[in-house]
């Protein structure tokens, strides 16, 4: 770096060496972090690179397990956000934290409220200041309406707002501010972001658009696995060198090579055009379609919140608000409740163990049997041979490792008490198995092992649907990825088309415009 | 055409909904008026007003509580437990046994005892509801068994009754809250001045706009700055305190403290101020409300006396009216939010 380009980048706040560690997984792992003075400084990362950790430390929402931030070469301690807000720091929630109780002006001012001789509250001045920002954001509102009656994207904008309040501002957090934005909505944000900047104000930008920040990014700054992995001004770089950086070079598993001709096998489920409306306008999933073969594995990857969970809780007749047609083997299903889907031959292992896979309170055996207990039914009373039997195989069958069945489910390790939620879902005789992050929190041992079991029944010739985070795994477990962006479906591969660049790009496709 | 005509007959639904607890107190008015010959008399109606001062003053401080988003079940035993110190204070004084003498009180500082008493039991709920972050419901159910267990202990379940106080001990006059001026009782006028602080607290100060917005999104509170868990403190203590004043009324109406009284009149205050319209999972509510809520139920308790409808059959119709009142106000939400997405639609 010449002298020339240092005077340029005057450091606003200093993040050095910070480490976050959550119960079980290290967030943040000795990231430091520089904010540049009246720049557009941009986070990305995959999910869980630790982007909104970093950003809810600095916002004074959580406080690092170690590391220091400093300002203007003071160390500061952000205790809560009133402190964070006392140093200039404003940050703009990834999910919006307003009062639908409670009007515009109300929502601005919270906490920050103008009175007159200290008791009454000056409302006067509160919808003139409120009137004055919202026209800066040409954003004309009734002052007095209720949030709970706004539009997302008016909420978003309002969420803005109540930061740009602030007169002593100096970094402003956007936490993926545009994702419920029009494109005219956006248009207004990004001038007032330059007006902003231009006025000595520093931002940080987190946003899944990448052209988006190719538009309005200054230096951009990579995490991944809550490590940093490189920086770079936007000028010198594109967007391919993003998702380079993104993906990384790690260790991957060995791809899985089945040579079957797809196209000659039966089709066991085919949905078509499934759409779930979104509460408050959009959709979480906007007509998407696709099938599934005998004995294939598909795996579906996408962002935080492009829709993959809501695909198999419309299959699982959770969300009885979704449109589309869902057929088995060529029938057409009136989806309505999960145990009739069960029924029906549909089984599935939810994203969170602890809460929807295992029933804490009960053992191993018994998690075991709960999904199958009315196959061991003696008129009203449990058959507990054939029950135990049953358990004793799947135990052997999935290589549960267990010293005596009849312990309680929670002395097993994350990968075995897995193991159980699968086998769970395998005792009802399934035809097809729904998977949700099935290696979520395990260790790469169990993973291995999960996988296995997975490849065994697919053989077998059950059809299986994975959702994974993780690009390596997905690819190399699926025979067919399809990707979610938005709640639309923006790709499918095959065979040689699946390569981890591939997937990252149609995974945020649904995000260009609208 | 039609579809304007269809939203003017929502808008009148509307109107209607909003005064709904005020349309069923004026039926309710003139059906007793009908009933029964005596309910239209100014000794009823000032009895009425006696039970109305003290459900709404328990019904302000649990719409505060309410709007949080929590619940005091500890109020009714508060109220046995405030007249059973006032009572006892007027009565015995206070025996201070390492110097040997006993203190009588003045009745102006027997009031303000009293009233600190319910504020420390209020913030006592508030700081394990906050601190040890135990459910509203149940920290405050214990606080229940507790305030009644010690309103019996005070006086072995006794009644301090006469509580008239002796002109040469200096504490006469406990009476007064008990009494009418002017024709109207003071509990009741202790009820309006209280309902203007509270409602004037919770409109027009910082301190009203930070229960609502606990009530409304209280991670979204925190995150503002708003000092959640000093608000929800205050909150429960202001609940105390309407307690411990409604016990120095009650046993002032009655020239005498009973340790079971205000038994089960916590749910005369939430069923005042559900009525009220107050939203039981927070955020929304009116002091106002919950007043005509408390008249409500104070007519209906009344008036079926007077009409000598028995006891039991009193508590199944208090009972459907308040679930009713429920129902209706669920209605109100449903139809307040289509019109809401109908003018939204309508706009963009």
């Amino acid at each position: 770096m010449t002298d020339k380009e240092k005077e340029n980048k005057e450091v606003c706040l200093h993040a050095e060496c910070i480490d976050k560690i959550y119960p079980g997984t290290k967030a943040l792992d000795n990231v430091s972090f520089d904010v540049l003075k009246g720049k557009v400084n941009v986070l990305i990362g995959e999910n869980g690179a630790g982007k909104s950790t970093l950003m809810k430390i600095i916002a004074g929402i959580e406080q690092p397990s170690s590391g220091t931030i400093s300002m203007d070469g003071k160390e500061v301690f952000l205790r809560d956000t009133t402190e964070a807000r006392k140093h200039g720091i404003g940050i703009i929630h990834q999910e919006l934290s307003l009062f639908p109780n409670l009007n515009v002006y109300q929502n601005i001012f919270m906490a920050r409220e103008k009175t007159k001789g200290k008791v009454t509250l000056d409302n006067k001045t509160h919808i003139d200041l409120t009137n004055k920002i919202l026209e800066k954001l040409e954003f004309p509102l009734d002052t007095g309406t209720l949030i709970g009656d706004l539009r997302v994207g008016q909420q978003q904008m309002i969420e803005i707002a109540r930061n740009l309040i602030q007169d002593d501002l100096k970094i402003l957090i956007m936490d993926e501010p545009t994702s419920s934005l029009s494109q005219q909505e956006v248009e207004v944000l990004f001038k007032l972001m330059r007006e902003l900047t231009a006025s000595g104000i520093s931002i940080v930008y987190i946003s899944h658009r990448l052209e988006e920040i190719m538009k309005i990014g200054d230096h951009v700054t990579i995490l991944r696995d809550g490590r940093y992995v490189a920086e770079a001004d936007v000028k010198d770089i594109d967007v391919p060198w993003i998702v380079q950086k993104m993906v990384g070079e790690g260790k991957s598993y060995p791809r899985r090579e089945r040579n079957i001709d797809w196209d000659k096998c039966e089709t066991v489920l085919q949905v078509n055009n499934l759409s779930l409306p979104k509460s408050g306008g959009g959709f979480l999933l906007d007509n998407v379609s696709f099938e599934l073969k005998k004995g294939e594995i598909l795996g579906i990857y996408g962002l935080m919140g492009a829709g993959r969970t809501e695909i198999f809780e419309c299959i699982m007749g959770l969300r009885p608000e979704h449109t589309g047609t869902i057929m088995l083997e060529g029938e057409t299903l009136s989806v309505k409740s999960i145990s009739e889907q069960i029924d029906k031959g549909f089984a599935i292992v939810p994203e969170d163990r602890q809460q929807e896979g295992i029933v804490q309170t009960m053992n191993i055996a018994k998690n075991i049997s709960l999904s199958s207990l009315k196959n061991y039914g003696k008129r009203l009373f449990l058959d507990s041979k054939k029950e135990n039997q049953a358990i004793d195989e799947e135990i052997k069958d999935i290589h549960i490792k267990v010293a005596n069945k009849n312990l309680p489910i929670l002395s097993l390790s994350g990968g075995n008490q897995q193991k159980v939620v699968i086998g769970k879902g395998i005792l009802t005789n399934p035809r097809i198995l729904l998977l949700d992050e099935p290696s979520r929190g395990i260790d790469i041992g169990a993973k291995t092992e999960v996988f296995d079991i997975i490849n065994q029944y697919a053989e077998r010739g059950l059809s299986i649907i994975v959702i994974s985070s993780e690009l390596k795994e997905i690819i190399a477990i699926a025979d067919r990825i399809m990707v979610l962006s938005n709640g639309i479906k923006t790709g499918e591969l095959t065979g040689d088309e699946i390569k981890e660049e591939h997937l990252v790009l149609a995974s945020y496709k649904g995000h260009h415009g609208h | 055409m039609n579809n304007s005509k269809q939203k003017n007959n929502s808008a009148i639904i509307m109107t209607l909904l909003k005064g709904r607890t005020l349309i069923v107190l004026g039926i309710l008015v003139v059906f007793f008026s009908i009933a029964t010959p005596t309910f239209l008399t100014t000794s009823s109606l000032l009895l009425i007003a006696k039970h109305v001062a003290l459900y709404g003053i328990l019904g302000i401080g649990m719409t505060y509580v309410i709007i949080t988003g929590g619940i005091d079940l500890s109020v009714g035993a508060i109220v046995g437990l405030g007249g059973m110190i006032a009572g006892g204070l007027i009565n015995e004084g206070l025996t201070l046994k390492m110097f040997g003498v006993t203190v009588y009180f003045s009745v102006p500082a027997i009031v303000i005892i009293t009233m600190i008493c319910g504020a420390l039991i209020g913030i006592l709920n508030g700081l394990v509801i906050t601190k040890f972050n135990v459910a509203p419901f149940i920290a405050t159910l214990g606080m229940m068994y507790v305030a009644r267990g010690f309103a019996m202990l005070r006086s072995n379940g006794a009644t301090f009754s006469n509580l008239t106080g002796k002109e040469g001990l200096g504490n006469t006059g406990f009476e007064f809250f008990g009494r009418n001026i002017g024709g109207i009782p003071v509990g009741a006028i202790i009820l309006l001045i209280i309902a203007v602080i509270a409602a004037i607290l919770l409109k027009k100060t910082s301190f009203g706009w930070h229960i609502l917005a606990i009530g409304g999104n209280e991670k979204a509170a925190k995150l503002s700055g708003v000092k959640v868990n000093k608000v929800k403190i205050l909150v429960y203590m202001f609940s105390g305190i309407c307690a411990a004043i409604v016990g120095i009324i009650t046993a002032s109406q009655l020239v005498a403290a009973h340790p079971a009284s205000g038994e089960s009149w916590e749910m005369n205050a939430i069923a005042a101020t559900v009525l009220g319209g107050t939203s039981m999972s927070g955020g929304v509510g009116t002091i106002g409300g919950t007043i005509i809520g408390a008249f409500v139920i104070g007519v209906i308790n009344d008036g079926l006396v007077m009409c000598g409808v028995s006891e039991f059959w009193q508590m199944v119709i208090k009972g459907l009216v308040i679930v009713f009142a429920v129902v209706i106000d669920q209605f109100q939400r449903n139809l307040q939010a289509k019109m809401a997405l109908q003018s939204r639609n309508e706009n963009s």
